[in-house]
């Protein structure tokens, strides 16, 4: 029997981008692993659902050991997307696929256990990349209803939600992040490397801000901005807060 | 065609099967034609507090599976003659609750009854996910406490996210059930105020529920609220929002601590 292909529905494909986290890890692996482990049960879930790309650009691996991080890491849950930086050497058709030509962000870190507030380590050492340059339009997203626990909101550019955000909500914009209601869930702003970005709340109750990576959670956060209206905003590296009007 | 109704909530132990039956009841005393469908599969207790307990055959996995029809599986109440009630299983498996068939049961009764009023089991898994995929109308039942208040914000985002409705472009309608609520203590501060709750869930609210002892006690005997005691605080207070949930207008009162100015003044010094 010939199978004749005369489909004439054709396949369709988009382009899509997503924003993924990037992970760069270090050698030893054990010992990284369980600064991960340690980061996991400070903030659990932290990696559920995200797309996780590794990032092993410059580091002396082979195959064999390659393969044992992505079992380690999958075996905590971390799902990996793609590997940048990679040699073609290091990878195979069991291992996530090879990726190019990711837009740079700035660094996602929490750090280790000993860094108690907003801390960064390593501010983008890597010269052959491009940095984020502002003044580009970025487009923005009007959301009109609440932001209920458990969702996640993640945009690009700019974010304005009109209401609130509950507490075990996420809003990660990779712009600026105003909400025209109560914060109270997290909030993270300039989550693609834009350190002008500002978030800016009508009623602050929020358990965590974060803005280029820079975060606050709610113990670090002023008692007396509680329930006031709020902008965070940086300033080098320290995420600064103040009332507005 | 009649409506259907989730009543959930995400926590467990907030008042869901209290409320369904309280509320199928009020609507069928007003010669509406109501079934309380029980999803609890594994878990059940509208039975007991519809007091049919003793008179379960056939279930709504009996009915999904093919081994009973319908019309044998729902009972009859004997006080109201236009309430029924459709059982869950207490032994079968809860995955035995396939889309198609809850889909095919849903609309059947729509056809037979004004109401279909599903009590969900507490949670967001496979159980209350089918117990909310055809609703047109959900309650959300919540405690004026923090915990309650945010399990029902994630429910209420389940509801606009995973119902048909939501998938056809359409809106469930929510009505918010303020339940357990204790005027004594919400006055003292220990509880959630009316007004916070409404901000944080910002649904329209159907009915405060004073927290009291005339639940427990219908409960046991086996009678839902509204036919138990029809004057009691708490069973008027869900007359009222059954007949907000048919359209009807009528204002809402924040129940008050009933003890006069001494009663309160002692019992604050107690406490």
């Amino acid at each position: 029997m010939t199978e004749v292909l005369t489909a004439t529905q054709p396949i369709r494909l988009k382009g899509r981008s997503f924003l993924a986290l990037v992970l760069s890890p270090e050698l030893p692996f054990d010992d990284w692993l369980q600064r991960l482990d340690d980061l996991a049960a400070r903030s659990a879930g932290f990696f559920l659902q995200r797309p996780i790309v590794l990032d092993i650009e410059g580091l002396d691996v082979d195959r064999g050991q390659l393969r044992d991080l992505v079992k380690e890491l999958a075996r905590r849950e971390v799902r990996i997307m793609g590997i940048e930086g990679a040699k073609p050497s290091q990878l195979a058709a069991d291992l996530p696929p090879a990726m190019t030509g990711g837009r740079p962000a700035s660094d996602f870190e929490t750090g280790g256990a000993e860094m108690p507030g907003p801390v960064r380590e390593k501010p983008a050492a890597r010269p052959q990349r491009a940095e984020y340059k502002p003044g580009r339009t970025v487009p923005s997203i009007i959301v009109t209803e609440p932001v209920r626990s458990g969702q996640s909101l993640m945009f690009e550019g700019d974010i304005t939600v009109v209401g609130s955000v509950a507490s075990g909500a996420e809003v990660v914009a990779g712009g600026s992040i105003h909400i025209y209601g109560t914060l109270r869930g997290r909030a993270a702003a300039g989550s693609m490397g834009d350190d002008s970005a500002r978030i800016f709340c009508r009623k602050l109750e929020a358990e965590l801000v974060a803005i280029g990576g820079y975060y606050k959670t709610s113990e670090d956060i002023e008692p007396e901005l509680r329930g006031k209206a709020v902008q965070f905003w940086l300033n080098g590296e320290s995420l600064l807060a103040e009332t507005l009007g | 065609m009649g409506k259907a109704i989730v009543v959930t909530s995400g926590k467990g132990g907030v008042g869901k099967t209290t409320s369904t039956a309280a509320i199928g009841a009020a609507l069928a005393q007003r010669g509406e034609k109501v079934v309380v469908v029980d999803f609890d599969v594994g878990l059940r207790n509208l039975d007991l507090v519809m007091g049919a307990e003793r008179r379960v055959v056939y279930d709504l996995i009996n009915v999904i599976q093919g081994e009973a029809k319908l019309a044998q599986a729902l009972i009859r109440d004997k006080r109201v003659e236009t309430l029924y009630l459709l059982p869950a299983s207490q032994t079968r498996d809860k995955d035995k609750l396939t889309q198609e068939g809850v889909e095919e049961v849903i609309t059947a009764l729509k056809k037979n009854f004004d109401w279909v009023i599903c009590d969900s089991p507490a949670g967001i898994e496979r159980g209350p996910t089918m117990a909310m995929r055809h609703a047109d109308v959900a309650i959300v039942v919540t405690n004026p406490e923090v915990s309650s208040v945010r399990d029902s914000d994630r429910i209420i985002g389940l509801l606009d996210a995973k119902t048909v409705k939501a998938e056809q472009g359409e809106r469930v309608e929510k009505h918010l059930l303020l339940t357990r609520y204790d005027p004594a203590r919400a006055e003292a501060g220990d509880m959630l105020q009316v007004d916070d709750v409404l901000e944080i869930l910002s649904i329209p609210l159907l009915g405060i529920i004073p927290e009291s002892t005339d639940v427990l006690r219908a409960s046991n005997l086996g009678t839902p609220v509204t036919l138990a005691d029809k004057h009691s605080e708490t069973a008027q207070a869900y007359f009222a929002a059954a007949k907000r949930l048919t359209g009807e207008n009528v204002p809402i009162a924040i129940p008050t601590d009933k003890r006069g100015f001494f009663g309160k003044f002692f019992g604050r010094k107690a406490a």
